[in-house]
């Protein structure tokens, strides 16, 4: 199903995993897991775009915020309980210092229509990043049509009826486990 | 802020944590009615322009109710609000990805994994457009959410280059 990788990979030691994730923090316009998917698949390797996508899925169906399910995941995975803590730990940090600032900086200058104006262009591009985002995974999972099929309803319910997400990860999640059983059976 | 305000910000985010399937922004209702309806803490404007800085600064969406607690109670108020949105359902987290371990390579596990991987990419690209309609005030815009859509599709360089033109984009047409 997935592209095969470039045998060696490399693997995170503790301060790799503080550093990427304070940068994945820092530059995470429009919200974390695109960026998270870009550094730590198609920049450092640690996974392979269906191991991170898996990651994710289950930091959905777990309550609290998934980026955060999923890095506490994934330092885990590298190095047991210091992981899970240091990989979040950089990806909150650093944007918390960085909002502090901006709260202030706002309140003095978000009325001044420059900062308005790039605001809204790093936003609009942003959200072409995101949109990009799920093309590409999309393109190197290559899912079964079952699984695109569901894949199509999350977007459209989440998207653009903007159906509550709970009832979207519950609603959808027996469909998509149907579709991977069948796929992985018939193997 | 004050030991019953303190309380409050623990109790409320904490409460919302634990409901908060599919991630922080799906209960952005539930912190609505937390800090406009039930406490008052600020205004509707208040909070909408919030929830707008939140998305426009990088880092995880669900800082924005750090901006909450800063509203309510300073620096304080902000480290409460996050650590209580973020450090229960960490545990929780936690003690999944070990069970994940023990179990890695079941039949099952993989069948849950790979069936939750089409709704992970699925809410990625909902998040996109719902960013897009937000930004979508007029046809500049469109076309820089279009064409940063292709570029971060079809090329592997870094998608900060597409969000350097945008804010010249912005500055020179918006």
């Amino acid at each position: 199903m997935t592209e095969p990788d470039p045998p060696p990979r490399p693997v995170p030691t503790l301060l790799d995993l503080f550093l990427t994730y304070g940068r994945i923090g820092l530059i995470g316009f429009g919200g974390i897991n695109a960026w998270a998917r870009r550094v730590l698949v198609e920049e450092k390797r640690w996974l392979t775009d269906q191991e991170y996508a898996e990651t994710l899925g289950l930091g959905q169906v777990l309550p609290g915020p998934n980026a955060l399910n999923a890095a506490i995941m994934v330092g885990d995975r590298f190095h047991g309980t210091a992981g899970a803590i240091v990989g979040p730990g950089a990806m909150f940090g650093g944007p918390l210092l960085l909002l502090a600032g901006l709260a202030m900086f706002y309140d003095a200058y978000g009325d001044v229509p420059a900062v308005k104006a790039v605001l809204a262009g790093v936003a609009a591009a942003a959200a072409g990043m995101v949109l990009g985002t799920a093309a590409k995974m999309t393109q190197k999972i290559r899912p079964p049509p079952a699984l695109l099929a569901v894949g199509l309803c999350a977007l459209l319910a989440a998207g653009v009826f903007r159906v509550p997400l709970p009832y979207v990860v519950l609603g959808l999640a027996p469909f998509g486990i149907l579709g991977a059983w069948r796929a992985l059976s018939a193997k | 802020m004050t030991a019953a305000v303190f309380w409050q910000l623990v109790l409320g985010f904490g409460a919302i944590s634990l409901v908060s399937v599919g991630g922080g922004i799906a209960v952005l209702p539930e912190m609505h009615r937390l800090v406009v309806e039930v406490h008052g803490w600020m205004s509707d404007a208040d909070f909408a322009q919030r929830f707008a800085l939140a998305q426009a600064a990088p880092g995880p969406n669900v800082l924005v109710v750090g901006l909450f607690g800063w509203h309510v109670g300073g620096v304080a108020g902000m480290l409460t609000a996050t650590l209580a949105m973020t450090l229960p359902t960490s545990f929780l987290a936690f003690a999944f990805s070990r069970l994940r371990t023990r179990l890695a390579g079941r039949f099952w596990l993989r069948v849950v994994e790979r069936g939750l991987v089409p709704i992970a990419v699925g809410l990625i690209g909902a998040s996109g457009l719902i960013l897009a309609q937000g930004t979508a005030t007029g046809w500049v815009p469109v076309v820089l959410t279009a064409c940063s859509t292709v570029f971060v599709w079809r090329t592997d360089f870094s998608p900060l280059w597409v969000l350097g033109a945008g804010a010249l984009v912005g500055l020179a047409f918006l």
